[in-house]
């Protein structure tokens, strides 16, 4: 499904990633784990295509084609999918018309016609229950004056949406209380799937008690230090981030 | 393909899409303007004498007035003798009878524009005024507008038709010593819509006039006067189109609104003249001069207008607020990209007792543009309880244009309120990123923020011009970002 080689990336000059290695096969959900600092914003960011930041060297391919030379929002369509950390307001801009636009815009490109209105409003109806999302939401502007854990059921409600092939989750944990969290996790476990998977990041191994990985890497100034199975995940909670930081040195 | 993306392709393709020019046979007067011309306009016409006397006293006032240069716009001196002060379709003598009457290639020319005229391809019940270069084409829906008693006539058959109420009125919210361009259009004003609805009734549909200069170095001056009767109602929509040229024209409108006891008028205007090239040669100099007279009591005037097109604009659609309890509106969008420039905004004059009045002005700027908004607050002293809420908001897209904010308040009477809102923001990096990691393509993120944007404005358009207002936006923000 992703396949990164050797990936080195700058951010105003500063040295960011530093030759990441890694491998997401299809149906796999991985998490990446990794002090503040240790590039995982901008391994996610990198992905998606936001600008400003330089790849010196490496290589990413996605589903054997060259992710680099794709567009953002051509990497969006192909099924890629970023969830905001901080996801911004759009004023005035309908929520339920930016959903359809999306997937409109997917659709398009892969010679679908564009979706009935009618049945486009039954299926967000249908994942915004999931999500427990009240129906005013669809109305309101993007993310306008919604609270933290209002935007983050959000990003995962237009995941459920565009059902991408691989979902990239920055820190979509970050801010949530408990039940906002099994909300989010019950979305992302829906969309588990053979034919998907997904690239998790953040900081504390609670979410993951919800959406379990099938690996567990750890970052470490903008490389893979260690890689283990989910009780990576457990043990670093407990020793924190400092021995696999002193073992990488 | 997809409709969308039928459509979407031609708007990519297209820069102003109503440039073309009608090959028509037209009886054009010799530049310049002196008694004669004004006289020459005036007989064509078949005007009674109180008429061709006011143009005359508007003429003679305009030779002692000098062209104004306080906006915050740039061109160069306009030659007034240089210009054609009347354009008709030759085969036109006393107007059409009848559609079969018109001349087919200016139907089709309106077919073009998208404003079909036969009333089996009725625009969605909106009955419509066609004024092309100086003359008014066709009505349509005279006979249902009739039965409810509404007046809807071009402006020269309604001076014919009635007019008592043209000298009742003309001239009483706007008068012929007003401002240089209001003045020469007096003097010279050729034809525009005059609507009357009488007390107590609510007109049936949306009218609405198609403006169209088609003519080489002709100026159009038409004239609108609306007045609705004590507790009517009527919606009013303006849409303009120009052919590209090189030059430069001259467009200046007076627009007059009177709403008695009780009675609304909204007016809408679309306005999508010639913009000039990407260079800002050519292009429509549009200096209008709109006003509304809450003359009785609870009366309400709204104006909205979505400005895209012209080189220049200079308009400030005001409400004089002179019944107790009437209500003013100004909701505006203002567009400028390349080397547009807009100076336009409103001025709200409160005499009355509890007036209220609300501003809202969106200013988009892109490319070499500059926006402007200008606004006056008046509160006089007999404005007990007056109320003011002004909103304006700025956008930039790129490093070379500019936004521009003149609020003027003027408080006689301490009980007034004046609130003032104002924001300069551009598209940000961020929100543009966020629609394309959802497979958004830019410009599709662009219309999709500016729109937004414009979405108090657009709320108050009836929904198929807003729908209208929405493409033009896109197609003359093209190119903006990126």
């Amino acid at each position: 499904m992703l396949a990164i080689r050797d990936l080195s990336v700058t951010v105003d000059g500063k040295q960011i990633l530093n030759g990441l290695t890694l491998e997401v096969p299809p149906g796999e959900v991985h998490a990446i784990m990794g002090p503040n600092g240790s590039g995982k914003s901008t391994l996610a960011h990198v992905l998606a295509g936001r600008p400003g930041y330089e790849v010196t060297s490496g290589s990413v391919t996605y589903e054997g084609r060259d992710l680099f030379a794709l567009a953002p929002e051509e990497r969006a369509r192909a099924g890629v999918f970023l969830g905001f950390q901080y996801p911004v307001e759009i004023p005035g801009v309908n929520n339920v018309y930016l959903l359809k636009a999306a997937l409109n815009a997917q659709r398009k490109e892969r010679g679908l016609p564009e979706v009935d209105a009618f049945e486009f409003l039954g299926m967000v109806r249908e994942k915004m229950k999931l999500m427990q999302m009240e129906d005013s939401f669809l109305s309101r502007g993007v993310n306008e004056g919604f609270s933290g854990g209002e935007k983050k059921r959000n990003e995962i409600l237009q995941m459920l949406v565009l059902e991408p092939k691989l979902a990239i989750l920055d820190e979509t944990d970050s801010g949530l209380d408990i039940d906002a969290l099994k909300i989010v996790a019950a979305g992302v476990n829906s969309l588990r799937s053979p034919e998907r998977s997904a690239l998790v990041v953040t900081h504390y191994q609670r979410l993951l008690e919800y959406v379990v990985p099938d690996v567990v890497h750890v970052l470490v100034r903008g490389r893979i230090a260690r890689s283990g199975d989910r009780t990576l995940a457990l043990e670093l909670e407990r020793r924190g981030y400092d021995w696999v930081s002193a073992e990488a040195a | 393909m997809s409709e969308t993306a039928k459509e979407l392709e031609s708007l990519i393709g297209r820069g102003y899409s109503h440039g073309f020019v009608t090959e028509i046979d037209s009886d054009t007067v010799a530049p310049g303007l002196d008694e004669d011309v004004v006289r020459l306009i005036s007989r064509k016409k078949g005007e009674p004498a109180f008429l061709t006397e006011w143009r005359l006293r508007a003429l003679r006032h305009w030779l002692t007035m000098k062209e104004p240069h306080w906006a915050h716009v740039r061109f160069a001196p306009i030659d007034y003798q240089a210009i054609s002060y009347y354009s008709a379709p030759r085969s036109k003598k006393d107007g059409p009878k009848s559609l079969a009457e018109v001349d087919p290639k200016l139907l089709e020319t309106y077919e073009k524009l998208g404003v079909p005229l036969h009333e089996r391809a009725r625009l969605a019940g909106v009955a419509v005024d066609a004024v092309f270069d100086s003359v008014s084409v066709a009505t349509t829906f005279k006979e249902r507008l009739a039965a409810a008693g509404v007046v809807f006539l071009p402006f020269s058959e309604a001076v014919r038709s009635h007019p008592e109420l043209i000298e009742q009125y003309l001239g009483s919210v706007v008068p012929y010593t007003d401002n240089f361009f209001a003045t020469l259009n007096s003097a010279v004003f050729s034809d525009g819509s005059f609507v009357y609805v009488p007390k107590g009734v609510r007109c049936p549909m949306e009218l609405s006039t198609y403006f169209r200069i088609n003519a080489l170095n002709t100026g159009q001056f038409e004239r609108t006067l609306i007045i609705a009767d004590v507790g009517s109602y009527v919606s009013y929509l303006e849409g303009c189109s120009a052919p590209m040229r090189d030059e430069n024209q001259l467009h200046a409108a007076v627009v007059e609104l009177i709403a008695l006891d009780d009675a609304y008028i909204k007016y809408s205007t679309v306005q999508n003249w010639y913009p000039g090239d990407a260079q800002g040669r050519g292009g429509i100099y549009n200096f209008v001069t709109k006003r509304g007279e809450c003359r009785g009591r609870n009366a309400h005037i709204s104006w909205t207008q979505v400005e895209t097109g012209s080189a220049i604009t200079w308009k400030y659609p005001s409400c004089v607020l002179r019944g107790d309890g009437s209500i003013g509106e100004f909701y505006s969008v203002a567009t400028v990209n390349n080397h547009q420039q807009a100076d336009t905004g409103t001025k709200m004059i409160h005499i009355g007792r509890d007036t209220r009045s609300t501003i809202v002005s969106k200013g988009i700027s892109a490319g070499h543009g500059q926006a402007t908004y200008r606004g006056l607050v008046k509160m006089l002293a007999s404005a007990h309880g007056a109320r003011n809420f002004t909103q304006c908001d700025s956008l930039l897209m790129g490093g070379d244009c500019g936004a521009h904010t003149f609020p003027y308040v003027e408080v006689k009477n301490p009980s007034a309120t004046v609130e003032h809102e104002a924001s300069t923001s551009k598209i940000s990096d961020d929100q543009l990123f966020y629609c394309l990691a959802r497979g958004i393509s830019e410009e599709d993120a662009v219309n999709m923020i500016v729109s937004g944007f414009c979405k108090s404005v657009f709320k108050e358009l009836p929904m198929e011009f807003a729908v209208e207002a929405s493409r033009l936006l896109a197609v003359s923000l093209e190119g903006a970002v990126g």
